[in-house]
């Protein structure tokens, strides 16, 4: 893999995006189609969540399959602010931030001494033991998982409204893959590629290579932690489910349909799975098997992912 | 030698069975050319390994320009003032030869922390500039916007040594920057050397004969992970049990 650089194309692409998400749930509202804003919402949460983990992964070259268990952590800290009597985001979604952060602080300390098959296992193994830990944590709802009474407030104004949601959404969406195109290109994002490239050689070069690794990895941990707080908004609902391992898996999916090291990776592949989601149920109870084959036909024709087809330049 | 740079004591690692290193004392004065020459498995990487950090001693100890750099992690020596360059091609095949060098340039400890987080790189044009001027030294300023991939071997070869340069060390390891090189490149490489020995410390590994008797000052000789001789060329040519062990028909 080569070097993130954006395309010509990209910033009038992405302001067509944005300008186009910004007119969506008026424009869904006069056609009558409200549920869609909260299907768009979960897609916009999962392509934070996976944009997240893509820093991680496409970026530091990180397989990690524990990243649900920072999105967990970020939807039980919102949940938990709640019921101690915090309902204000602005204070609720930093300290999600934080404690994911810090928990991939810890993981990433053990974890990343270790390579290869050995740094899958270990991150699994972590993420399962916050699974474990909810589940039989009876204070905040053990199997069933720990309700919201409401949607939280943001800096005053309600979220309730799914409008609302969809632009705290939208907005943290958009600083998040804003930070991680800067941060591709500035010195933190090259050295961390190039790591990814060829570890030793940055240790040769000088490199604390280790800290690099650290610093990116409980960054994609805050930043899924995030994504979780929304979630947990969103649902009403914060769930052992969103710290199984299949949402680890799941999440690994939408960044390889997307495009591992693609800026754009994680969003294209959270639209494309939740979009055959939303159409294929329609039409079978076996959409999975639809999804498997698609997955096949992208890991086999487009194995750069969906972005890389519409040309993301490299180098 | 009393100004030595990098003193090795007593250096040994067995690998199972196998003492890859006996007992090895090595030293390489500051200002010299030293070179490493030794049969194919005398355990020449190995050492280099053990002087640049990348493997750890069972016993002895290095000492760097004063300083015990026994267990100092690679990058921690490289920050040290001591640089490497890679028997294998050791570069970023995807980014030009100038983004190569600049991520040396980078990687120095004089030139800021990395973790920065917003502005791009390519705005930074004292890092591009003076990545410009190590490829020059070297002989590729004309192939700065070259990607790394589409340079020849020996471009390639001298490109590696402008990385390991452009992170200003006190001493140059270079691990045979003359291997899978034509003699035009040969010749080329030698020169470079050359004119390098001028402003640094070298310990040069290295099988091709004629560049060494040339370029080294000293010359150690491994032979089955032990220390067998070292001193100047001619006194290494006269010993009888490098004769016997190595050189044999060369000489």
């Amino acid at each position: 893999m080569a070097f993130y650089r954006p395309a010509r194309w990209q910033r009038p692409a992405t302001l067509a995006g944005l300008v186009a998400l910004v007119a969506l749930p008026a424009a869904l509202t006069a056609l009558g189609q409200e549920f869609y804003i909260g299907f768009a919402t979960r897609v916009l949460i999962f392509a934070l969540a996976a944009s997240s983990l893509n820093l991680v992964l496409g970026f530091g070259g990180m397989v990690s399959l524990g990243h649900a268990a920072f999105f967990g952590i970020g939807a039980y800290t919102a949940a938990i602010c709640q019921q101690a009597g915090i309902n204000e985001a602005l204070f609720a979604f930093p300290a999600a931030m934080a404690a994911a952060g810090l928990f991939a602080l810890l993981v990433g300390s053990v974890s990343l001494r270790t390579r290869g098959v050995y740094f899958i296992m270990i991150t699994l193994a972590f993420a399962q033991m916050v699974f474990y830990l909810f589940v039989s944590a009876r204070a905040w709802g053990g199997d069933d998982g720990l309700p919201l009474a409401g949607r939280m407030t943001l800096a005053g104004f309600s979220l309730a409204g799914d409008s609302a949601l969809f632009f705290a959404s939208l907005a943290a969406l958009t600083a998040a893959l804003l930070a991680f195109g800067r941060l591709a290109q500035a010195r933190f994002g090259r050295t961390l590629q190039a790591i990814r490239e060829n570890e030793t050689r940055m240790e040769a070069l000088g490199y604390p290579v280790f800290r690099y690794r650290l610093v990116a990895f409980a960054l994609g941990g805050a930043v899924a932690g995030l994504a979780g707080a929304l979630l947990a908004n969103l649902t009403g609902l914060a769930s052992p489910n969103l710290l199984q391992w299949t949402q680890s898996g799941t999440l690994l999916v939408m960044v390889i349909i997307g495009g591992v090291g693609a800026l754009y990776g994680g969003v294209v592949g959270a639209a494309v799975l939740l979009g055959l989601e939303e159409v294929l149920v329609g039409f079978t109870e076996h959409w999975h098997i639809v999804l498997g084959l698609l997955l096949l036909g992208i890991v086999l024709f487009a194995p750069r992912g969906v972005a890389a087809l519409f040309g993301e330049r490299r180098g | 030698m009393a100004d030595a740079l990098l003193e090795v004591r007593g250096l040994s690692r067995r690998f199972a069975a196998v003492d890859a290193l006996k007992e090895v004392d090595f030293s390489v004065a500051a200002g010299e050319v030293h070179a490493l020459i030794g049969p194919n498995g005398a355990g020449k990487t190995t050492f280099i390994h053990h002087v640049s950090g990348a493997l750890q001693p069972d016993s002895g100890s290095v000492r760097f320009a004063g300083r015990d750099i026994t267990r100092l992690s690679m990058h921690e020596r490289v920050r040290a003032g001591m640089a490497r360059s890679y028997q294998i091609t050791n570069v970023f095949l995807g980014l030009s030869a100038r983004d190569n060098v600049a991520l040396a340039v980078q990687g120095r400890a004089d030139a800021g922390t990395s973790f920065r987080f917003w502005r791009p790189v390519a705005a930074e044009a004292a890092l591009f500039a003076e990545a410009v001027d190590w490829l020059t030294q070297v002989g590729l300023a004309g192939k700065a916007e070259a990607v790394a991939g589409s340079l020849s071997h020996g471009e390639q070869r001298a490109l590696e040594v402008a990385m390991a340069l452009a992170t200003k060390p006190q001493l140059l390891l270079l691990d045979e920057p003359m291997a899978g090189t034509g003699p035009e490149e040969s010749a080329r490489m030698v020169e470079l050397i050359e004119h390098l020995a001028r402003h640094v410390t070298i310990l040069l590994v290295e099988h091709d004969m004629d560049a060494v008797f040339r370029l080294a000052d000293r010359i150690s000789v491994l032979v089955n992970g032990q220390m067998i001789c070292t001193g100047t060329p001619d006194e290494v040519k006269a010993d009888a049990g490098v004769r016997r062990a190595y050189l044999g028909d060369h000489l």
